[in-house]
């Protein structure tokens, strides 16, 4: 029991990522191995090209390496099949985008409603825990306002609902403050501690220091390959 | 996840895409209903001629004379050297049961160009016939105010007449024209019957008509050498051909024809009157039928247009989609669910269109739907609409979710 649960929740190995082939061929991973374990708070930096994320789509089970293992929660991710693959990302994974990735025209409560309806959870349960989640991240009052009628870091935090919606091992961001003011920026961040202190792993893509500087490790990339990996206690108040 | 749940998710698809939904739906309507009302119109006015052709009386055959004078011209004249006028004589042998056994009845025709004139009015008939009383009913010609003439009329020289309705109001704009007399090249004629309203057949005024006894119009106008046709009518349209058979050795024999080719008379068959025109009237209906597929296809590429428009809004759509946990199969159910949605919505509407557009008259014709022309319309847009809007979306549903989201 121990030991299952000192199995890294992600286990990357050797992974690499080509694009085009022969001499014009672009590594955008080169090599890479990360471990991360259950509760970690991690954010992976790097200037834009570093590969940092072709690995959050990976991760995210959004795209394929070329070559290289991943292990996901001690799944394996590359044989998966497509169906196996979408019942991965809705039970495993919570997504949150750079562009918030709503869908438009449709209110607050059904975007945060969808991944639990993939799953097959009906009415009553779905509705209450698409409630709570929205709960969560303070938007209880904007339940049937749809993506235009809300501000940048409300359609955030409703994202951030919809990825926490489906109780995932993992939630992975991919620049989640790049197109939000520094309050909201703020908001989410705090969001992101109340979320990991709650036991939950969170996995952030960010350039940003202020952003990287909230997590407990940072991983740091170039040129496709992991240049630093440092872990540091959180200096708390 | 329920197929019920799919269904909801898709018609909140259409739903939240008003425009959209709107737009395509008017597409495949106009599309549908221009297709019915197009061939509609086209089988209307087509069953309308064959309609009009048939008032003359379907089994009827006409023997023209092919000599010179009567629409023969000179060349005829020529030709047929030693040519006969079609005589009373002639009738009568056409009438024999024994050599004519499909032939119901045959009654010979001398017809004049006259003004008739009653009063002040005046009327040019553009028929005006003397008869036997058998040719209305060979011609399918009924008197529907006071009576027919008679056998009696023909052998006493009776001068009655009977008229049609143009002739009836231009002579007589007020009152009954029963029993009135007008003058006809300046006889005078006792009216004693008014036709049935014919209508135009397209070609002429069957109302524009003056009918009287043979004798009195030879005596007093024609002469009695120049018939200028006999009607004859078969015993019902399936024996037209042997009737037309008969009357070809009857009137060989009668005119000493020993070339067939170069015969002193000719024969019209309404039946192949009508043949010719319900086959130029298909022609007619096969090219209103490109047009209304054509607008069909306008139709569909309509349809295409707007869902590859939004194709770049769907598939980002989709890609979130999968990235929260959707599986394809939910994914392309939902798509094909909106898409026939879409398309049974649009043909239906189309299709009433239709059936409410086929009630109006367009220039006259009251178009007549055909059955058949529904269903392919309805079928075709279905395809159409399930095609366009199902495979973009089934394409996308088959990339990645990266790439699906990355889509531009």
């Amino acid at each position: 029991m121990q030991q299952l649960l000192d199995a890294p929740i992600i286990d990357v190995r050797g992974a690499v990522k080509q694009y085009g082939a022969g001499d014009a061929s672009i590594f955008a991973l080169d090599g890479v191995d990360l471990q991360v374990h259950r509760g970690e708070y991690v954010a992976i930096m790097g200037p834009s090209g570093s590969g940092k994320s072709t690995l959050m789509n990976i991760i995210g089970a959004l795209d394929n390496m070329t070559t290289g293992k991943y292990f996901l929660d001690g799944i394996e991710i590359d044989t998966l099949d497509e169906n196996a693959l979408a019942l991965v990302r809705g039970r495993k994974i919570g997504f949150i985008f750079q562009s918030f990735n709503l869908i438009p025209r449709t209110t607050a409560l059904a975007n945060v409603e969808l991944p639990l309806a993939y799953q097959g959870i009906k009415g009553k349960e779905r509705r209450e825990r698409a409630l709570a989640a929205l709960n969560v991240v303070g938007l209880g009052d904007r339940i049937s306002h749809e993506p235009t009628e809300l501000s940048g870091g409300q359609q955030q935090r409703v994202a951030v609902a919809r990825a926490l919606s489906t109780r995932p091992a993992l939630l992975l961001a991919d620049e989640p403050t790049g197109a939000l003011d520094s309050k909201s920026t703020h908001d989410l961040l705090d969001l992101f501690d109340q979320i990991n202190a709650a036991g939950r792993t969170v996995v952030v893509i960010t350039h940003e220091d202020d952003v990287a500087a909230r997590a407990k490790r940072i991983v740091r990339m170039r040129d496709g390959k992991i240049i630093s990996d440092t872990s540091h206690k959180k200096v708390s108040a | 996840m329920s197929i019920f749940e799919i269904i909801r998710f898709a018609l909140r698809g259409l739903n939240s895409n008003k425009l959209r939904t709107s737009l395509t739906t008017l597409g495949i309507a106009i599309g549908v209903s221009s297709v019915i009302i197009l061939l509609a119109f086209g089988n209307g006015s087509s069953k309308a001629v064959q309609a009009g052709i048939e008032k003359l009386g379907t089994n009827t055959i006409t023997i023209q004379s092919n000599r010179g004078g009567f629409g023969g011209g000179r060349a005829s004249a020529s030709r047929a050297a030693s040519s006969k006028p079609l005589t009373v004589a002639d009738a009568v042998a056409l009438s024999s049961p024994i050599n004519a056994p499909d032939v119901k009845q045959a009654a010979p025709v001398a017809g004049a160009n006259v003004t008739c004139s009653a009063g002040t009015n005046s009327s040019t008939p553009g028929t005006f016939n003397g008869t036997w009383p058998s040719w209305f009913e060979a011609s399918n010609t009924s008197v529907t105010k006071g009576s027919y003439f008679t056998n009696e009329d023909v052998t006493q020289g009776r001068r009655v007449a009977v008229i049609g309705q143009t002739v009836a109001t231009e002579l007589f704009p007020t009152g009954t024209p029963i029993g009135q007399v007008m003058r006809c090249s300046g006889i005078p004629f006792t009216i004693i019957g008014v036709t049935e309203k014919k209508g135009s057949n397209g070609f002429q005024d069957g109302d524009s008509l003056v009918v009287a006894p043979l004798t009195a119009v030879q005596r007093s106008i024609t002469g009695y050498n120049n018939l200028q046709s006999i009607v004859v009518e078969a015993k019902s349209a399936k024996v037209q051909d042997l009737a037309q058979t008969e009357i070809n050795t009857i009137m060989d024999a009668q005119h000493k024809i020993k070339n067939t080719n170069n015969r002193d008379y000719r024969t019209l068959n309404q039946a192949s009157l009508l043949q010719t025109t319900s086959s130029s009237n298909s022609v007619f209906t096969a090219l209103l039928g490109m047009v209304a597929g054509i607008s069909l296809l306008v139709g569909g590429i309509g349809i295409t247009n707007i869902m590859l428009v939004t194709v770049v809004e769907r598939t980002r759509e989709i890609g979130i989609r999968k990235a929260i946990g959707a599986p394809k199969r939910a994914i392309m159910t939902q798509f094909l669910i909106e898409a026939t949605i879409l398309s049974l919505v649009g043909g239906l509407i189309g299709v009433v269109g239709g059936f409410i557009g086929s009630h109006f008259k367009i220039y006259g014709v009251q178009p007549i739907i055909i059955p058949g022309s529904v269903f392919l319309a309805f079928g075709v847009s279905i395809l159409i609409g399930i095609f366009f809007g199902g495979y973009p979306a089934s394409r996308a549903a088959s990339l990645r979710p990266i790439e699906a989201l990355r889509y531009e």
